[in-house]
């Protein structure tokens, strides 16, 4: 039953979420995640990509998660010149987000973490700037906890960031404009992810096609708030959905935003801890967020459950925490930024001109090493960054 | 003064997370402008991906 105290409140049961909760339980503190949403892992709001090698960082892989493995990447550019990559080392997968969100929290309640479906915080505590719980309606009624770190899985427009006044603004060039068909009746090659680039698809982001299963897909766009003023994303995706599957019959709309930003400076305030997407806990280049969000959970759980050991939830403390972030992936968070600006200074004529460099390249031959090293060739001024990152790869 | 069509709405947020005067609220099923503070800057009809939120041009 909902106590009303606990060492570690988080709010969102996210896989960022999840993960805090977790390691904070692991950690051997008191925890409880609050998610207002009747279930975990419901509503989906994510094209469910997922590199097989980032989630493995923290978990064993279920098979039950997985719609679809992919093994290759169909780049399109903007005169529909496409060319195909097969991965080399690297899988992966196009998850159901539904099972795979449930499964983490219930990693976290089984290592002793309480969590809470209908759980609408709608305000945090405070004492003398110091956030020590939350307010919010549980089953019909307004409840307080009280606790030591309130962690902020609560997305995007991290409500809890907010109230802590971090400055949680994005700026409209980082900020994708995204929407999602999932749709039925559609001829896709299994185990192919397909992504379309360029002003005329998709200005500032891209367009994806990612299978899940038999006739069945994930298709959305992302384009960056600079050009979305006279165009929505969802006019791109239907004049797309028009020419490419008119056929298909969607069975769910979703749209949301991605923030391609650099990483949030300072993700933490006396008493409360921001991660996943309330961190801006995002790929830029290619923003996906899964990862990046699981990492931020699982360190913020880390620090939380040491900085409650120490006694010690002050803002100076919980610094601990984007410290160890900027240590374990900071840099390549700023390297992938400078290459989201980079690539997306590259005109449609340069676009094409590199895929028709790439489709030269001998099927067997071709790696995404090869499409970077063609992108240079074109315009080494402009994507130095990208070798550093992914030489080797 | 910007209008609200609600029954387009997802209730994503991604309008709040650029608004720089703070004055959108997103709850689980509604959504609502603090006109008296808003700016009429347009960002969030700009970034709304399916189009719920247009200018309403005032008499």
């Amino acid at each position: 039953m909902l106590k009303n105290k606990y060492d570690v409140v988080v709010v969102g049961g996210g896989p960022a979420g999840s993960m805090a909760a977790w390691e904070a339980a692991k950690g051997g503190v008191s925890v409880c995640m609050l998610e207002k949403d009747r279930d975990i892992g419901y509503p989906v709001r994510c094209g469910e990509a997922v590199g097989e090698s980032g989630l493995r960082q923290f978990v064993e892989i279920e098979d039950s998660w997985i719609a679809e493995k992919i093994t290759s990447v169909k780049l399109v550019s903007p005169n529909l010149t496409s060319v195909d990559i097969d991965f080399a080392a690297e899988t992966g997968y196009i998850l159901n987000r539904r099972i795979f969100d449930y499964d983490l929290s219930r990693y976290a309640a089984n290592a002793g973490a309480e969590v809470y479906t209908k759980a609408y915080v709608k305000n945090v505590l405070t004492n003398n700037g110091q956030t020590n719980g939350v307010v919010l309606d549980y089953l019909g009624e307004e409840k307080q906890i009280q606790a030591k770190i309130v962690i902020g899985a609560d997305g995007l427009t991290s409500r809890v960031g907010r109230w802590a006044g971090l400055r949680t603004l994005v700026r409209m060039k980082d900020m994708e404009s995204a929407v999602q068909y999932s749709v039925s009746n559609v001829d896709i090659e299994p185990n192919k992810m397909i992504m379309y680039i360029g002003m005329n698809h998709a200005p500032g982001g891209y367009i994806w096609v990612f299978p899940k299963g038999k006739k069945f897909a994930n298709i959305g766009i992302g384009i960056s708030g600079k050009y979305s003023k006279h165009k929505s994303a969802q006019k791109y995706l239907d004049e797309f959905m028009d020419r490419e599957y008119p056929d298909a019959a969607i069975l769910t709309t979703m749209c949301g935003g991605v923030p391609c930003a650099k990483p949030m400076e300072k993700p933490v305030a006396n008493g409360i801890m921001l991660v996943g997407d309330a961190a801006h806990q995002i790929n830029p280049m290619t923003g996906g967020g899964i990862v990046a969000g699981m990492k931020g959970g699982w360190i913020a759980g880390q620090v939380a459950a040491e900085a409650i050991q120490n006694d010690d939830y002050s803002e100076k403390g919980l610094l601990e925490y984007p410290k160890r972030m900027r240590k374990d992936f900071g840099k390549n968070h700023e390297r992938f930024y400078k290459i989201k600006e980079a690539t997306e200074k590259l005109t449609s004529e340069e676009l094409d001109s590199i895929a028709e460099k790439v489709l030269s390249i001998p099927h067997d031959k071709r790696t995404l090493t090869s499409v970077f090293k063609a992108a240079v060739f074109k315009k080494p001024t402009l994507i130095i960054d990208v070798l550093k990152v992914f030489a080797g790869v | 003064m910007i209008n609200i069509r609600e029954n387009r709405c997802d209730y994503c947020g991604v309008c709040v997370s650029v608004c720089p005067v703070d004055c959108i609220e997103v709850r689980e099923y509604s959504i609502e402008i603090d006109h008296p503070v808003c700016i009429d800057c347009d960002l969030c009809v700009e970034i709304c991906p399916i189009e719920v939120l247009e200018t309403h041009a005032q008499e």
